[in-house]
């Protein structure tokens, strides 16, 4: 169980569910290390700013994190965590690795609607 | 934002949040601005075992705690944002972020941290993730039955070189110098493992693949000589250097680019003060961290109420 303050995918079941009901769906799999733990904080800390879209995580080593691992988008991928990005369940973009906060919205700007958040706005 | 804080910090790894924690505590309106994840260095670390008072922890959990404890005291934490000014050369200092906000306060502390060192060669960026790693425990598994490089000498390769050789099938260690850095112990354990092999005297030119990480070029230091080898992977561990970019221009620092300060944590500049992993000292530990954030933050009250 990953201990972040994200909402956690824990089935294949919820993963469609989220996929059949969201627009923009942004899922971070991976564990509690060093490259995973930045890319869940930005997630956490974006989640105001980006109304549009829903952030979850999913825990690497989880039954059904296969509908991740094993996403053709995720061929050839070598480092955790593996980030996906969904519009109408269709993965539009997948990153290997840690990303910083710029890496993170600008795949959310350009592939989802851009939010009223400014990268110059950061709130508490 | 024309609110005068009486503390910023920037960084939020121990030392800041120590600063932070004591600060807010003594009423002191802080503010904490962090330009990456809050938490610093120490949430690479999986297990803490010597942090007195706490049995056992890891790093996540201990700056989770941390980070809590400085909000209930009222402090102000702004994470993942880019500071691109400092003006720390009037009483009131002034700090930009994002290019556009400025916060000023009576008085800062630099809790500035350390960083991973990269290579910066050519296929470093490029295969983040398809091959270069700075991970063992993160990462390793993907390597199974596979070569890799590991970069360095110091502690940390050798013992994440002796963890991935559970995986791979064989392991390059490349090092700049002929001797390694790490204690006997580490070169002990990396040198028994017949998985593990050595080319000293050497450093990485350029990293090459397609999909994925297929081959790095190796300058052999003595003779100049550059050669290549098959790989799947570059794992790097060269350490830490201090996160002094910003400042380096206006902060005094030693020969080792780590910035000098008193026993009370002052810096050159009246009313700055420095914690933690930037400044220049001979233990970097969690315990020593919190130990120059609280200092540094009690110099600061110190310096403002005879401000006042």
């Amino acid at each position: 169980m990953l201990m972040t303050n994200l909402k956690h995918v824990e089935s294949v079941d919820e993963h469609k569910k989220i996929m059949e009901e969201n627009e923009n769906v942004m899922i971070c799999c991976g564990r509690m290390g060093p490259m995973c733990l930045p890319v869940y904080d930005i997630m956490e800390e974006l989640e105001d700013k980006y109304k549009n879209v829903k952030f979850y995580d999913m825990d690497f080593d989880g039954p059904d994190a296969h509908v991740i691992k094993n996403a053709p988008e995720c061929a050839g991928f070598m480092g955790l965590p593996f980030t996906m990005y969904y519009k109408n369940g269709k993965v539009v973009k997948a990153t290997t690795s840690i990303q910083d906060m710029d890496q993170v919205t600008s795949i959310l700007d350009e592939y989802f609607e851009k939010s009223e958040y400014q990268h110059s706005k950061v709130a508490d | 934002m024309d609110d005068i804080y009486d503390v910023i910090i920037l960084g939020a790894g121990p030392a800041g949040l120590s600063a932070g924690i004591y600060a807010s505590r003594a009423k002191l309106k802080t503010l904490i601005l962090n330009e990456g994840t809050i938490g610093g260095q120490v949430i690479l670390t999986h297990e803490i075992a010597n942090y007195p008072g706490v049995e056992t922890t890891n790093g996540f959990q201990l700056i989770n705690t941390m980070k809590k404890q400085a909000k209930e005291f009222g402090c102000t934490i702004k994470a993942n944002l880019n500071i691109t000014g400092i003006n720390l050369s009037n009483k009131i200092k002034e700090i930009e972020v994002n290019s556009s906000d400025t916060y000023k306060a009576k008085t800062v502390i630099l809790a500035l941290g350390g960083k991973p060192r990269t290579l910066n060669i050519s296929g470093e960026e490029n295969f983040k993730g398809r091959g270069v790693s700075y991970c063992a425990t993160c990462d390793g598994e993907f390597f199974t039955d596979k070569e890799v490089v590991v970069v360095g000498g110091g502690n940390s390769a050798l013992e994440e070189s002796v963890s991935l050789a559970k995986y791979v099938s064989k392991l390059t260690v490349v090092h700049q110098f002929d001797h390694f850095q790490a204690l006997p112990y580490y070169v002990e354990m990396a040198k028994n493992n017949p998985k593990i092999n050595f080319i000293m005297n050497s450093e990485l030119r350029g990293i090459e693949g397609e999909a994925s990480v297929k081959k790095v070029k190796i300058e052999n230091l003595s003779t100049g000589q550059i050669s290549e080898l098959n790989t799947n992977g570059v794992f790097i561990f060269i350490g830490y250097s201090a996160n002094i970019d910003k400042v380096k221009d206006f902060i005094t620092l030693n020969s080792s680019g780590e910035i000098v300060v008193d026993n009370n944590m002052k810096t050159n500049i009246e009313g700055v003060f420095a914690a933690g992993d930037c400044i220049a000292k001979r233990y970097r530990q969690v315990t020593t961290a919190v130990a120059d954030g609280t200092i540094a933050a009690l110099s600061a009250s110190d310096y403002i109420m005879n401000l006042e």
